[in-house]
């Protein structure tokens, strides 16, 4: 009696579980379904090589290269605000801070993934923008510029503290060899223990790529919403994901094509975001405990 | 001699570069804050928090919003969390070797990492078309519930694994069965653990837009929900709302609307660190 009662419980317990692998499954025959239908209409041709996307105009377009641009174009600048001041961060809060400054300064730097990004895109567009016009006279109002300098100061925690805990997972005796040569603590940090936790420190600057390509609210509000193929920072762009949230914005009927390419723009995002994802999981798995 | 005095100079530079770069976004943080106090805190008053919304800048309220970020962060939670919590003490204390537990474990990893939209995506076809739920506070409770049970599960994973295995032996001595242990002994001393995980997910839930956007929550609501079924407004939907729209009357109640939420993050972000803390004191075991 008492053991029925016991395999109940345990079965509703991995009932929840499995929620999660039903949610995965749900993802993907969402995604998977609509485009079907749509890429039944836009050959895969069209989608991945015209150079226009205009779903919503009278004379449509669906190739997906400006919002693929244009999501290219805010991660970069993203990333290369966020990659230097967070892999800085990590080595002197490993090499360098007294053990009591990197135990108060990290859960202080993880407030800054804690704000809400609709906040951070209402900073990008009335604070950061005016702000940078006054240096770049020709900046638009709507930027990747901007957009991709504030999404950058949003994923420092996220960079700064996995790399921060790869640098510290180190054994103690490299830096005391290192040390032990005459080397200084900069040279121990960046011909040493830098290269030796590379792939952890590669792992931190992966899913920071990741979070970057999904943002949505930065974009959407700072970075504009108009496609256009280019690399021009100081241009508006239109990402992936700000795109989703124009078509949801809007009037589209359900079951029409327009309504079908957020699913299309929807699979590339998660295609992105997944082998990104797994390309970390694997480096991860790989060399772990190489010093154990 | 140049060459060393070099290294050391590099040395204490960076010294100070990596300092610089620590506060940097916090320093950045600090002037928007001041700037949004500077902004809307003088817009912030008693008729701000309960008029609804208006085309007039200056009559306009967040009622609407804040009620409803009130409604999802209830409907959430209720949602949420006993999932959240079962799926990890099954995946700590039951499945520590089976297939399925593996599975799952890797399932969620990749979970964590797919973008907020897309959690829109999936509710909107699941709870707004298919389950036929609409627009509602329903289907955007189900569609955050989603989105954070990863967060809950993997601290609880977390705060039963900090649990002694010395605890649950004692238990069983005494004859407990599995699930007796887990329910009065295990789960109690991992609850502090647990409950800082859920407050930091339900804060994500609070600052989230861009699935409920595409569920398709409204920017304009002009009621308060009093049922799970109405359509509704949150704190960053109007957020957003109003930050798209040209006149300088609604940046301002935009930058009101940001004090608000912020002040429901932080405080809740505060306890969670204040929960932790005062926990892994008593972990010590």
């Amino acid at each position: 009696m008492k053991n029925t009662g016991e395999k109940i419980i345990e079965g509703a317990l991995a009932f929840s579980g499995l929620i999660t692998i039903l949610t995965t499954l749900g993802i993907i025959w969402v995604l998977v379904s609509e485009s079907f239908s749509f890429f039944q209409v836009v050959s895969v041709t069209d989608f991945l090589t015209d150079t226009e996307w205009t779903p919503l105009f009278t004379q449509k377009h669906y190739g997906i290269l400006p919002l693929l641009t244009g999501t290219f174009l805010t991660t970069a600048i993203a990333i290369l605000t966020a990659m230097p001041i967070g892999i800085a961060i990590a080595v002197y809060l490993s090499e360098y801070a007294p053990k009591n400054f990197r135990k108060s300064l990290k859960p202080a730097l993880e407030v800054l993934a804690a704000v809400p990004t609709v906040v951070y895109g209402f900073f990008a567009l009335t604070v950061v923008t005016p702000f940078l016009q006054n240096i770049i006279p020709d900046l638009g109002s709507f930027n990747a510029l901007s957009a991709g300098l504030v999404m950058g100061i949003m994923i420092i925690p996220m960079i700064s503290s996995l790399s921060e805990d790869a640098l510290h997972a180190l054994p103690k005796s490299l830096r005391e060899a290192s040390y032990g040569m005459g080397a200084t603590r900069f040279q121990t940090a960046f011909k040493v223990a830098v290269p030796a936790a590379s792939s952890g420190i590669i792992v931190s600057i992966i899913l920071a790529v990741a979070r970057a390509i999904g943002e949505t609210m930065i974009v959407a509000i700072a970075a504009g919403q108009q496609p256009i193929l280019t690399l021009d920072p100081r241009d508006a762009v239109e990402t992936i994901t700000a795109y989703i949230v124009q078509v949801s914005l809007g009037d589209v009927p359900h079951g029409s094509l327009a309504y079908k390419t957020i699913f299309a723009a929807g699979i590339t995002l998660f295609i992105f975001t997944f082998v990104l994802n797994n390309i970390s999981f694997w480096i991860k798995k790989k060399y772990q405990e190489k010093y154990d | 001699m140049t060459k060393l005095n070099q290294n050391r100079i590099i040395d204490s530079a960076f010294k100070y570069f990596g300092i610089f770069c620590t506060f940097f976004g916090l320093i950045v943080l600090a002037i928007f804050i001041f700037n949004i106090l500077a902004e809307g805190l003088q817009r912030i008053d008693w008729d701000f928090l309960t008029n609804l919304p208006s085309r007039r800048p200056a009559k306009a309220g967040i009622l609407t919003a804040w009620t409803g970020t009130a409604w999802i962060l209830g409907l959430t939670a209720i949602i949420s969390i006993p999932l959240g919590v079962a799926a990890g003490v099954y995946l700590e204390e039951y499945g520590k070797k089976n297939r399925l537990a593996s599975i799952i474990e890797i399932n969620i990893a990749n979970l964590a990492g797919v973008p907020s939209i897309i959690y829109g995506l999936l509710g909107l076809e699941i709870f707004v078309r298919t389950l036929n739920f609409g627009g509602s506070l329903l289907a955007g409770a189900f569609t955050l519930a989603l989105l954070i049970l990863p967060i809950i599960i993997v601290a609880t994973r977390e705060a039963l694994k900090a649990v002694p295995k010395s605890l649950r032996e004692a238990s069983f001595g005494m004859g407990a069965t599995k699930w007796q242990t887990i329910w009065y002994q295990t789960l109690p001393a991992a609850s502090g653990g647990i409950l800082t995980g859920i407050i930091l997910a339900l804060s994500r839930a609070v600052g989230e837009t861009a699935p409920l956007i595409v569920i398709g929550a409204l920017a304009y609501v002009p009621f308060v929900a009093t049922n799970p079924m109405d359509e509704f407004t949150v704190l960053p939907m109007q957020i957003f709302n109003w930050v798209s729209r040209p006149q300088h009357g609604f940046v301002v109640n935009a930058a009101a609307a940001i004090i608000i939420l912020l002040l429901i993050t932080f405080i809740m972000n505060g306890i969670a660190i204040y929960l932790r803390n005062k926990w892994q004191k008593k972990v010590n075991w």
